[in-house]
């Protein structure tokens, strides 16, 4: 296996009463996509921007490129890329003025024309900043990310507002990157994301890794306990599914009844024996494999977006 | 390295105001009196070269609360490249506004000669350094734009009256010439005054080149130190003692001056060179 470019090893961090990480340990391995799951407010920005240098941590280690990211300066600033969560460009800026000034800031530099051509901004490279739509902004930060031919690059919430078109074609970008065996270190709250994305992904929350591995060594601790979403025609308490056969979790939100099984044709027929007895209908029924949302959902018992 | 930007405060502070000022003053002020133009001119110079304070420290804090300071923090930029490139965009951008106000002067207003233009281009570059540089450290000791417009506007309308840019010293009641000596923008005016007036050689301007050299200097670090990349980070309390720190050149010298009054006499030696056939624009 290849060596870890990015280690964290039991990273905390305090703003004032709060404790945005409470000890983040994990490694990224050179040329894997590396996702930080997690809702918001659980630690992911600043765990990033403590990787990214722009913050200091208040304990534990962290090396990015094998240099200690608050320490170290413009080397590591040369060796890393970044798409930031808040961030912008001066609005009277046109884009290949921007992506000619940020190339020279770096001894390396990829050619801007090509990067133009790459990232569909070609007809746009005389456009001010402001002229650009939410996407084109979205892929003009992607491709001033990679200015510098980055060994690191960090994608912070990289599709976060952007509409779902827009979404996919960034999701195309990274897997181009993905392909190319570029180290990228992603966050997100989008499940479809790091599960389309990501070779491994450490789900954080409350400053805390909850849990880490790949998304299919992820979905297996959920294996055998299928998720199966009702909806009825009148409600019933939700003790009662839960007391129907292999029935291992039960809870309801908006009128939807999650159901965790591990014997979905029995839960099945319980629950059709059940709604009969009780004179009540079933409005709709649906049977979904495990996917990383029940895996937080089960460490948690909340949903990422809550 | 280039961060020139099209900025609409640059261009109305750097641009527009100083044309305006040049055509009020010498328009109206100078009275079609040739004579009287040197004199306006070096009020009107005062005035380009401090509004590049307004104009930088506008762009800065709109920067840093837009967020992208954080942008350019990424990459490897050192927060002293970024200021220095800010004043040099300034300066750069200034110059043809200086060029026009004096082709203005020669050709519509009749000026006379073109007084001691190496005073003159030594005083806009020292000028531009310690103002735009007064600029970046007022932004970068105010939390929101709204802070920084009132300061600036303080800032911009004791330059205006005290500083004889626009009431000649001479005509401000002594104990405002006193308040006056400790302003850096009274000495940039009778600087100016001494090389467009006086055609006093760059000896005959030694403390106000001297002055205004330090506080240049001196304003650049404190800009510097002070310095913050991210909206959230909070003005320091030490930030306050800094920033005081940039007016210690002027302090000293208005002591100074207030005890042997060098610049009051050179100020209305000056302002009564331009009065020996009328009396009428005070």
């Amino acid at each position: 296996m290849s060596s870890a470019i990015i280690e964290v090893e039991n990273l905390t961090k305090r703003y004032g009463d709060v404790q945005a990480l409470r000890g983040v340990s994990f490694s990224v391995h050179e040329g894997e996509v590396f996702g930080l799951l997690g809702p918001n407010g659980a630690g992911k920005t600043t765990t990033v921007e403590i990787l990214e240098g722009l913050r200091p941590a208040d304990g534990g280690r962290a090396t990015v490129c094998g240099l200690d990211p608050h320490a170290s300066g413009d080397a590591l600033k040369q060796e890393i890329g970044a798409v930031l969560q808040s961030t912008a460009l001066p609005d009277k800026i046109r884009v290949s003025e921007a992506l000619n000034m940020f190339a020279s800031f770096y001894t390396r530099h990829r050619d801007v024309g090509q990067l133009l051509e790459r990232f569909g901004l070609e007809e746009k490279r005389q456009a001010f900043y402001s002229q650009l739509s939410g996407g084109q902004k979205q892929r003009l930060a992607l491709a001033l990310s990679l200015v510098n031919e980055p060994r690191v690059v960090f994608l912070d919430e990289p599709t976060a507002g952007l509409d779902p078109q827009v979404r996919r074609e960034i999701y195309s970008i990274i897997e181009e990157l993905k392909s190319k065996r570029k180290t990228i270190l992603l966050t997100t709250h989008y499940i479809e994301e790091a599960e389309r994305l990501c070779d491994h992904v450490a789900i954080v929350d409350q400053g805390r890794v909850i849990a880490l591995g790949s998304p299919r060594e992820l979905k297996q601790r959920s294996a055998g306990k299928t998720r199966i979403e009702i909806r009825l025609a009148r409600p019933e308490p939700d003790g009662a599914l839960g007391q129907l056969e292999a029935v291992s979790g039960c809870r309801s939100t908006d009128g939807v009844y999650v159901v965790h099984s591990t014997g979905v044709p029995r839960t099945i027929v319980a629950l059709v024996k059940y709604l009969e007895a009780q004179g009540n209908e079933l409005a709709s029924l649906e049977i979904a494999a495990p996917s990383l949302e029940d895996v937080f959902l089960e460490l948690t018992g909340r949903r990422l977006r809550d | 390295m280039r961060l020139a930007m099209r900025n609409r405060a640059f261009l109305i502070f750097s641009l527009i105001v100083p044309l305006l000022f040049l055509f009020l003053f010498l328009g109206l002020l100078a009275h079609n009196d040739p004579a009287a133009v040197p004199y306006r001119l070096a009020s009107v110079l005062a005035l380009t070269v401090m509004g590049s304070f307004w104009g930088l420290s506008v762009q800065l804090v709109t920067f840093r609360e837009q967020g992208i300071l954080r942008r350019f923090r990424l990459a490897p930029v050192s927060a002293g490249a970024m200021l220095a490139s800010s004043i040099l965009s300034n300066y750069l951008m200034t110059l043809p506004t200086v060029a026009i106000e004096f082709g203005v002067a020669r050709w519509v207003f009749h000026m006379q000669g073109w007084g001691n233009l190496l005073g003159v281009a030594v005083l806009v570059t020292l000028g531009i350094t310690t103002f735009a540089a007064l600029g970046l450290i007022v932004a970068s000791v105010t939390n929101t734009m709204q802070e920084t417009q009132i300061i600036n506007q303080l800032l911009w309308w004791a330059f205006l009256i005290l500083s004889g840019a626009t009431v000649p010293l001479p005509l401000l009641p002594g104990w405002l010439q006193n308040v006056a000596l400790f302003l850096p923008a009274t000495y940039l005016v009778a600087g100016f005054q001494r090389v467009m007036v006086g055609r006093g050689g760059l000896l005959g301007i030694g403390p106000e080149v001297l002055s205004l050299a330090v506080s240049a200097g001196l304003a650049f670090l404190v800009s510097q130190q002070l310095f913050r990349w991210e909206p959230e980070a909070k003005v320091p309390r030490r930030a306050k003692y800094w920033a005081a720190s940039a007016l210690i050149p002027f302090l000293l010298l208005g002591i100074w001056e207030s005890a042997h009054n060098r610049l009051r006499a050179t100020s209305l030696m000056d302002y009564l060179s331009i009065q020996p056939k009328s009396d009428t624009d005070k």
